[in-house]
């Protein structure tokens, strides 16, 4: 059969957001894959550069949606080495409870999308029934299901009392429950088995050459965890366990993440009832003096990396946001080529992509012919003409 | 049965206007059961027949370059196929069209939706639709050979080749599912192939095809082919019913000639619904598997245990008790 182009995305049922992926496939088997993730360019770095600290954390929540927590996290923990404040205890105990929450919600949601990707519905169904309790509880604590608006520069903006600890413990042992039927379900059920044994396979040589992070590169017997290995918040007094899989396949990536989710379970449970007393927060300088820190988190993805640089005002002058997506992006395509078509879907779902907070930019032609991408130089050149414009810098 | 009886079988009851009802039901059914195994609430009883009635309602659009007359006609001819197949199915008691070799007609006319499938796929010009509609075709020529295979055992155990006769002979002998169990299991998942519901719906992959041969078709044409799978539905669980479960057939004998037809009736009802439950279980309980596995499966168990099961009717002179 002759080679066919199959265009995937930007609007595409197994993809929720905006990536293009052109086929180039032989009859079923993927020749080669172009990838192109430019859609949806919201300029939030250079929107963050022009808040000061207390209004760029809430811009900060909205780059996603999932990993809301993760963001604000990483740019507060920066924000605070560079002025040298050290957070109350306290504050430290919530904020990974509510990280280990937000884990638990995203690795539920993606068990959900990896079994629909291979049309198992039902699996789908009930896994995004039980983020419902999850999010509920997110809720109770911080009075918001998505964007929870924990953090702030110096600690936490809400506390965490009794009565919602111990309905956390009573919502924690119900999650332990279905995390541990989840486990044995895809470990047994043959079409699960059959579709992801063996699937979009990383050896953990090409895993670090690559550049993968989380829990892709944890299936690949990769055991780099930000959390272990440079622990922030309350991680280092919490004791848990770095889940790592050594076949590198899709099925190694679910295992990683139902692994990871019943140690979270365990993490949220240790950080509510080891909860110490004291403030929430200390007062915070206005402004950072002169610094450069790269603060690492792990978000449920991966390695997220704000790259954070002050100067002596009370706003960032530069931000640079490195998502674990962009990170783990190349694995996809490199571990797909030879695979059939059938098999595209999950593998890019394996590594649970998150566009929106990925993506650059791509210039649409007007006569509707096809996209390009801006150059570094013009890019800038479009910059300062904007913020000339509209700033009046 | 009078002329005029035979076009009233055909058209009102049993036949077209009741598949119809029957099968938007059917879907109804489906669609309920799949959403409480997912522990979602479902759609209400008429939601089939409404959203049928919003498509038909709907703006009609042919994709530019394509074959719209032929993509038209294919729509009518699959319907029409699925629909006489119904006509030899028997629902009350034997159907009064039926004559020796009908079984055959019934195969024949069953498998054509398939193919019409693959060629509408090929005609919409668009690429799910072809990779879609190759995949269909490819899947034909795997659940094919198994299933046709163990529906022929119950036709040799009967010595008929009509499938009221072969129901009817079940009357005496018991059903034929108790002699041939593995044909009845074949037969169960050949019809889940053949019918492309989860773990075989391949052709239609939402997520890797969009909707594959379906891809294009929109408003009348759409609700027409989504009638036409559910019509197949209810004509492949009244096939197997009739070949495995004795279809309308009691065990005893009913007077007067209207308590019998009532009595197959329900008979034909309860056994469609229960192969249904199980299809529909099925659907629910599993992910879609890759073509490549499905090869492997179909042609070495499905294919190997029709064969055994055939090999078992001949040898042992039957089955089904007699």
């Amino acid at each position: 059969m002759a080679e066919i182009v199959v265009p995937i995305g930007p609007q595409h049922p197994a993809l929720k957001e905006p990536v293009n992926f052109r086929v180039i496939a032989d009859g079923e088997t993927i020749v080669r894959l172009e990838l192109d993730i430019s859609y949806n360019h919201r300029g939030i770095e250079k929107a963050a550069e022009t808040r000061d600290f207390v209004h760029a954390v809430p811009l900060l929540e909205r780059i996603c949606g999932i990993c809301s927590h993760s963001h604000t996290t990483a740019f507060v923990q920066g924000i605070e080495e560079a002025m040298r404040v050290r957070v109350p205890p306290r504050a430290r105990y919530i904020r990974t409870a509510v990280a280990e929450l937000e884990r638990l919600h995203s690795h539920l949601l993606w068990l959900g999308v990896a079994a629909h990707e291979i049309g198992f519905n039902t699996l789908f169904m009930w896994t995004w029934r039980d983020r419902e309790v999850v999010q509920d509880l997110l809720e109770a604590i911080s009075g918001n299901r998505v964007n929870y608006g924990v953090n702030e520069v110096g600690g936490v903006r809400v506390d965490v009392p009794e009565r919602v600890v111990a309905r956390a413990m009573k919502d924690l042992s119900f999650l332990g429950r279905r995390i541990e039927r989840y486990g044995t379900l895809v470990r047994e059920e043959p079409t699960t088995l059959v579709r992801f044994r063996g699937v979009g396979r990383l050896t953990p040589d090409a895993a670090l050459a690559l550049g993968t992070v989380g829990p892709t590169a944890r299936a690949s017997g990769v055991p780099y965890d930000v959390r272990k290995d440079d622990p922030y918040a309350a991680y280092d007094d919490i004791p848990f366990r770095v889940v790592t899989q050594t076949a590198g396949d899709v099925f190694a990536r679910t295992l990683v993440r139902i692994g990871e989710m019943a140690e979270s379970v365990g993490i949220v449970r240790r950080s509510l009832l080891d909860l110490p007393g004291g403030p929430l927060k200390v007062t915070s300088p206005r402004v950072a003096p002169r610094a450069e820190i790269l603060s690492r988190y792990e978000a449920p993805r991966g390695e997220l990396v704000h790259f954070i640089r002050t100067n002596n005002t009370d706003k960032v002058e530069r931000l640079d946001v490195r998502t674990p997506t962009l990170a783990n992006w190349t694995s996809v395509v490199s571990s797909l080529r030879g695979h059939p078509l059938a098999d595209l879907p999950v593998v890019v779902a394996a590594i649970d992509p998150c566009l929106s907070c990925t993506s650059r930019i791509a210039i649409a032609r007007p006569d509707g012919t096809g996209t390009t991408s801006m150059t570094w130089d013009e890019l800038r050149d479009h910059g300062k003409r904007y913020y000339r414009a509209t700033e009046g810098l | 049965m009078d002329p005029l009886g035979i076009v009233a079988y055909g058209l009102l009851f049993p036949g077209l206007v009741f598949l119809i009802g029957y099968a938007l039901f059917f879907e109804f059914v489906d669609r309920k059961l799949a959403a409480r195994f997912q522990s979602r609430v479902g759609p209400p009883l008429l939601q089939p027949f409404a959203d049928l009635v919003k498509l038909l309602s709907k703006e009609d659009v042919d994709t530019e370059g394509s074959d719209a007359t032929a993509i038209r006609a294919i729509l009518i001819l699959a319907f029409a196929a699925v629909a006489t197949a119904f006509l030899y199915v028997p629902v009350l008691g034997p159907s009064p069209l039926a004559f020796q070799g009908d079984l055959v007609v019934v195969l024949y006319l069953f498998t054509l939706p398939t193919i019409l499938l693959f060629l509408l796929g090929w005609l919409s010009r668009n690429v799910f639709g072809t990779i879609g509609g190759t995949r269909a075709l490819t899947q034909l020529f795997i659940y094919e050979v198994p299933l046709f295979l163990v529906l022929l055992g119950p036709a040799i155990a009967a010595q008929s080749w009509s499938l009221s006769g072969i129901a009817e002979a079940q009357r005496a002998s018991g059903w034929a599912v108790v002699a041939q169990p593995i044909g009845f299991l074949v037969a169960l998942i050949g019809l889940q192939a053949k019918l492309e519901r989860a773990p075989f719906d391949l052709p239609e992959a939402d997520t890797e095809l969009v909707a594959g041969p379906w891809t294009e078709l929109t408003g009348r044409k759409l609700a027409m082919m989504r009638l036409t799978m559910d019509l197949a539905l209810v004509v492949g669980s009244g096939l197997v019913a009739a070949l495995f479960l004795g279809g309308p057939s009691v065990p005893w004998v009913v007077e007067p000639a209207w308590l019998a037809a009532a009595a197959g009736f329900a008979a034909f009802l309860g056994k469609t619904l229960g192969i249904l439950v199980v299809l529909a279980t099925i659907r629910s309980a599993m992910g879609r598997i890759r073509m490549d596995q499905l090869d492997a499966f179909g042609w070495t168990v499905l294919t190997g245990a029709g064969i055994l099961q055939i090999g078992l009717v001949l040898v042992l002179g039957g089955g089904g008790g007699g």
